[in-house]
């Protein structure tokens, strides 16, 4: 209140005062106006400019992102293409090199059985009976003109004759078809053979075929990526975001492994290094040591697939000469055999440790032992150990889908970059808008403020310039300009 | 590979310097007082029973001692069995085992005192857990806290019992109390100001042994 009527000329007459007030502060407004309107619209500007050029750097930014993400996402495509088409290749190669080398015995053995069956073919030609002889002896016989005894009896001689030749040249005839069929059951499987070898080659092809077909698909997505294709990229983008999606969750799952696997050997870890040592208040050092045996197993995983080159995070292994890299991979084998072996025993003292802690407790609840029947209560033992030795090697496999999350978390990370900046820049860029317009926006505000003074500015204008045609081009003038800005 | 190399050689090393870590800040170290004076050496089951659950309670690293109250306490003579834990569980369990059968022989041949010097026990217990080192420490009154001092014994004057939890166990109603509860309970307010004038952290008083057995050990 006091204040209040600090600003009071005449505490007595607020209204009065109130009135000398605000007729005071039109003047200075109007005296202020224009650099207020200079004020407003250069700071308007400056914000609207600001956000303009960092939504254009943004804009810039994300291009550069997108292109770089671009190289690299086909970078990656290129070479994961090419492993696949040198190892179709390969494949191809093997079974080239394994059933087609066979194509010229393969050729030669159906040569050999075309020519022994067209031979037997030859022999299996019909040979037509020889011609009866008895035909021209009938005519020669019949040209005897004298009758008699004669005649008869040559004809009866030569009925003889020809019916013992008809004989003869029946079993002949029969012997001969019987031998032809004998050729003929014999060409039965040269037939077979020819046809199961054609058999198999066909097979052969139509492998290769689907090999070929599935090379021209990776050729034609390899010639995609080579063109810098946007389908491609594209496809490469959405298939990283699976790639994560899916890796993730057999890391999550091998998470999982892990757990139990600390689980096991955390117990039994604090009889090597103490139950009672903290690294940290609440770090116990035996849950950190069996921490690192995990991570330790995990690790010598990474090696071993890395050395067998089914990972490849690491070129130097990878570019490892093959003797060196043979070592490598047998010194990982063993170092994840031996430590498979200690969570082995460890998950054998484990369930010791267990047993006697739980007969203490009934000692100490002066309880009666529990009737053990052996094998039943053996069987969580074993399969703790046989958890404990199958574990690192199941976790060693994290290695793949690890390598997938690495190589995927890059692209979906530059995707959602380019994504947010490009968000951002659009943000800004309306922004400034805004900031553009709002400039208008407050200068009429302040204008409306003054707008006493500024009638009687304009009227006093009107009277001076003594025409009213040059008052409206003044009023048109003083509100042209901010509409014109509007 | 060399920087893989050497991450696991630090986290080896991290491993075996923390195997060096200071554990006492951790570890739990116990004194019980057990009351053999008069009737109260009838008690000696129900205080068997606790000295077991302290047994499966504590862990490796903790320290436990189980001392008599007698007509003059402050003497080592009168610790039955004292023990600190191995660090490693199996041989910390057969430590547990050697303690309860130690337990149960005196516990046989118990003989009762005819004063109960429980200032002279908290002294000793004090002076016993200041040595472990252990980062809680607590003593057990297993007593009526009906305190008889003998001729000759002084125990006017002001003890330290710094950063030591009190815990009186079983402290049970005499002939007197029933008639007039005030003195029950001027005997329990006594104590606390006692103990908590000496420094300690904490009084507790548990008489359910069925169902508050939690409350003699702080939770770690």
């Amino acid at each position: 209140m006091t204040t209040w009527n600090s600003w009071l000329f005449w505490p007595n007459h607020v209204a009065l005062s109130v009135f000398v007030l605000v007729v005071l502060a039109m003047l200075f407004l109007y005296a202020a106006r224009k650099p207020m309107h200079g004020v407003i619209h250069s700071v308007c500007a400056l914000v609207s400019q600001s956000m303009r050029f960092i939504s254009r750097w943004l804009f810039l930014a994300a291009e550069n992102v997108r292109v770089r993400n671009q190289s690299v996402l086909l970078a990656h495509g290129q070479e994961s293409a090419a492993a696949i088409i040198d190892r179709e290749f390969e494949r191809m190669g093997d079974i080239i090199r394994k059933d087609l080398q066979e194509f010229p015995a393969v050729q030669r053995k159906m040569m050999e059985e075309a020519t022994r069956i067209e031979d037997d073919y030859r022999k299996c030609g019909e040979v037509p009976p020889p011609p009866p002889e008895w035909v021209s002896a009938l005519k020669s016989v019949a040209q005897i003109k004298s009758g008699g005894d004669i005649p008869r009896k040559l004809l009866e001689d030569i009925n003889k004759s020809i019916q013992k030749i008809h004989d003869q040249t029946i079993v002949e005839f029969r012997r001969s078809y019987e031998e032809r069929h004998k050729i003929l059951k014999a060409m039965q499987p040269s037939w077979r053979s020819v046809e199961k070898m054609i058999g198999e080659m066909d097979k052969k092809m139509l492998t290769l075929q689907t090999n070929v077909k599935q090379i021209d698909g990776y050729m034609g997505t390899f010639e995609g990526i080579r063109a810098k294709d946007n389908k491609t990229e594209h496809a490469l983008t959405v298939s990283g975001f699976v790639q994560l999606a899916i890796s993730s969750l057999v890391l999550v799952i091998a998470l999982g492994g892990a757990f139990i696997n600390y689980k096991l050997i955390a117990l039994p870890m604090s009889e090597m290094v103490g139950a009672s040592d903290y690294i940290t208040d609440n770090m116990k050092t035996s849950d950190v040591a069996a921490l690192v045996i995990i991570l330790m197993e995990a690790s010598m995983g990474l090696f071993l697939l890395e050395s067998l080159r089914v990972t490849q995070l690491f070129p130097r292994i990878a570019s490892m000469e093959d003797r060196m890299r043979r070592r490598l991979t047998v010194a990982s084998l063993v170092f994840l055999i031996i430590l498979a072996a200690i969570e082995s025993s460890l998950a054998l003292m484990r369930d010791m440790l267990v047993a006697d802690k739980a007969s203490l407790m009934r000692d100490l609840a002066s309880a009666a032992p529990v009737a053990s029947d052996g094998l039943l209560t053996s069987i969580p033992m074993i399969g703790q150990m046989i958890m404990g030795f199958v574990l690192p090697f199941a976790l060693a496999f994290v290695a793949i889908p690890f390598e997938n999350v690495v190589h995927s978390l890059r692209t979906v990370i530059g995707v959602c970059l380019v994504q947010g900046m490009l968000g951002l820049g659009v943000g800004l860029r309306f922004a400034g808008l805004l900031f553009k317009r709002l400039a208008n926006v407050l200068q009429l505000t302040y204008d409306v403020t003054i707008v006493v003074p500024l009638m009687i500015e304009r009227w006093v204008i009107g009277i001076h310039a003594g025409s009213t045609g040059e008052m409206g081009n003044m009023e048109e003038k003083e509100f042209s300009k901010p509409r014109r800005a509007a | 590979m060399n920087k893989y190399l050497t991450l696991l050689i630090l986290s080896f090393g991290m491993v075996f310097v923390g195997a060096c870590g200071d554990s006492r800040m951790h570890s739990q170290g116990v004194y019980m007082l057990v009351d053999t004076s008069g009737t109260y050496a009838g008690e000696m089951k129900k205080a068997s029973k606790i000295i077991n659950y302290l047994l499966a309670t504590l862990n490796p690293g903790d320290s436990l001692a189980v001392a008599k109250v007698e007509t003059r306490s402050f003497t080592e003579k009168d610790i039955i069995a004292k023990v600190t834990f191995d660090k490693r569980p199996s041989q910390a369990t057969s430590q547990k085992r050697t303690f309860k059968s130690r337990i149960e022989t005196f516990a046989e041949g118990v003989k009762g005192s005819a004063y109960t010097d429980i200032t002279g026990g908290l002294i000793q217990g004090a002076e016993y857990l200041n040595e472990t080192k252990a980062g809680i420490k607590t003593i057990v009154v297993f007593s009526d806290m009906q305190e008889e001092l003998g001729k000759g014994t002084i125990r006017d004057f002001p003890i330290t019992l710094d950063g030591i939890r009190v815990v009186a166990l079983n402290v049970t109603k005499l002939g007197t109390d029933n008639a007039d509860p005030r003195l029950y309970l001027d005997r329990l307010t006594h104590w606390e100001a006692k103990v908590r004038k000496a420094g300690a952290t904490e009084w507790v008083v548990v008489n359910d042994l069925e169902n508050n057995l939690d409350s003699i050990l702080n939770a770690r």
